[in-house]
């Protein structure tokens, strides 16, 4: 195992001996194309899994047809997926990003789903009392009752997206964090390694950070009612 | 204490007519009969009190005023017009008769002006704007100036019990329904509450159909009390409170009151002996 300076030195050297740091261009194309491709994972999750779970939570009969079929999906693992995805899509793009929007695109819509049951009946009676109808209940007491839980599925969804993207990218791709950790496994360089996992852990820590910036920023009744930071 | 009417207006409307209200839960299998044989008539603008032991079926009977459950059989008038009854089990749910929850259920996400604002904007009888400004003007009156921006969750739980009720009156319902409303707060904010309630009731003149289990709070709220049997759920004795409106605290010293809480604690205590020894759960 190399020591943490071996690491270090490596890291922001300007030219390092096993040719990856801060200094090569490279560095920053493998970071860019995880962050892509988690970004058009992540965001696509979102974009079906919110309002798929919000029809599975609001709609006793969608949830009725849909949701076996979304439980037996949802137990595969993602790395089951890797073979059939490759065969599927063409390219080394398709195959990494599915894998990686599968467990996201899960995460997101199972926590939507239990964000509308977790609302608190009286809520939605009273709407009904002071004249809402159902698509206005929708729209000011579902969707902003089921916020919470729509967040926590992004926390958990980015994290997943970016433990199957690790793994897509370690497969198949000539890019990318996981590729670099791969690599460096083939090669045994273990500098290479750590950096690989350092910088994973650090735009894993980003990522999930403005995820939550734009959760309290969307939710400052919560900020403020719970007295979780200065919300005035 | 002064007889002269603070009142505002004299209630016209908000004549709620219960006959032969029947419920039974799970009719194929376990049949368990919430309300038997009910009836009731409240007047324009009463303070009508509904005391019975936990699980009695009190709130089921809120509940099909409210148009949330079906009878089974019986009908519920509300001035002359039929909300449930003979062809249409459930009644549904209007602006006319708001309910104010046991806990409480001011939406959390919106602010307080926008709870009380909610109402005419969701039926379109008021602009945004005007929705807002109005709701400005009633919660100043009720003296909630001050908190409009804030969320219910800032605000102490009986200052949320006073914006609820403002919600209510901000659609100039009928009747309002308060299902235990004050069940969770202390004695000292309580008595705050009971005497807030009366000072709105005054300007308002809204029917009320309030479920207690607080004989207390009953008598000093309500011209009548009606206590009722534990499950099945129908009236057991109808107390009249002859203390004339309006009533502060110093009601709670009063002979008189001693006397009614007299008259009537033996029947409660009746019933909730039976419920206890039925094991009923809340419900």
């Amino acid at each position: 195992m190399p020591g943490l300076t071996v690491v270090f030195t490596e890291w922001v050297s300007k030219n390092p001996p096993y040719g990856l740091s801060i200094y090569t261009p490279e560095y920053y194309q493998h970071v860019l194309t995880s962050v892509q491709r988690v970004a058009i994972a992540f965001g696509l999750a979102t974009l079906l899994g919110v309002p798929f779970g919000l029809l599975l939570g609001w709609s006793r009969k969608f949830k009725d047809f849909v949701f076996p079929v979304f439980e037996i999906l949802r137990p595969i693992p993602a790395l089951a997926w890797v073979p059939l995805a490759i065969l599927m899509f063409k390219g080394t793009e398709s195959p990494v990003i599915f894998i990686t929007f599968l467990p996201a695109f899960f995460a997101t819509t199972l926590n939507t789903m239990l964000g509308v049951h977790s609302i608190d009946e009286s809520y939605i009676r009273a709407a009904y009392c002071l004249g809402a109808k159902r698509a206005q209940i929708f729209r000011h007491v579902v969707l902003p009752g089921a916020l919470p839980f729509i967040f926590t599925g992004l926390q958990i969804s980015m994290g997943v997206g970016w433990f199957s993207l690790v793994a897509g990218e370690m497969i198949s791709g000539e890019y990318g964090l996981g590729y670099v950790i791969y690599s460096g496994y083939t090669l045994v360089s273990y500098p290479v390694i750590a950096i690989g996992m350092i910088t994973l852990g650090l735009v894993g820590w980003i990522s999930s950070a403005l995820v939550r910036i734009v959760g309290t920023s969307l939710m400052q009744w919560r900020v403020r009612s719970l007295g979780l930071g200065d919300g005035s | 204490m002064s007889a002269t009417p603070l009142h505002k207006k004299v209630a016209t409307r908000g004549h709620l007519k219960i006959q032969d209200a029947h419920k039974v839960y799970d009719p194929e299998g376990a049949a368990v009969l919430a309300v038997d044989n009910c009836s009731l008539e409240i007047q324009p603008g009463e303070i009508c009190m509904i005391v019975g032991p936990s699980g009695c079926g009190k709130t089921t009977l809120l509940n099909a005023i409210a148009g949330f459950h079906s009878l089974t059989s019986g009908t519920i008038h509300l001035d002359g017009e039929m909300l449930c009854g003979p062809g249409k089990p459930k009644a549904e749910p209007g602006a006319d008769r708001i309910v104010v929850f046991q806990n409480g259920a001011l939406f959390p996400w919106k602010t307080n002006l926008e709870n009380v604002a909610f109402g005419p904007i969701m039926q379109g009888t008021m602009s945004p704007q005007e929705a807002r400004e109005k709701a400005r003007a009633i919660m100043a009156d009720a003296g909630l100036s001050g908190m409009e921006n804030n969320y219910p969750g800032e605000i102490s739980s009986g200052v949320r019990r006073r914006v609820e009720i403002v919600r209510a009156l901000m659609n100039d319902p009928k009747v309002l329904l308060l299902d235990e409303p004050y069940r969770a707060l202390d004695s000292l904010t309580k008595s705050v509450m009971h005497e807030a309630l009366l000072e709105i009731y005054y300007r308002n003149q809204v029917t009320i159909f309030f479920i207690t289990h607080d004989l207390e709070e009953a008598i000093f709220l309500g011209h009548r009390v009606v206590i009722m049997t534990t499950r099945p759920c129908k009236p057991k004795k109808i107390l009249t409170v002859d203390i004339p409106h309006p009533r502060d605290y110093s009601v709670l010293t009063s002979p008189r009151f001693r006397e009614l809480m007299d008259e009537t604690m033996e029947a409660v205590h009746e019933e909730a002996v039976k419920a206890f020894a039925a094991g009923e759960r809340e419900g």
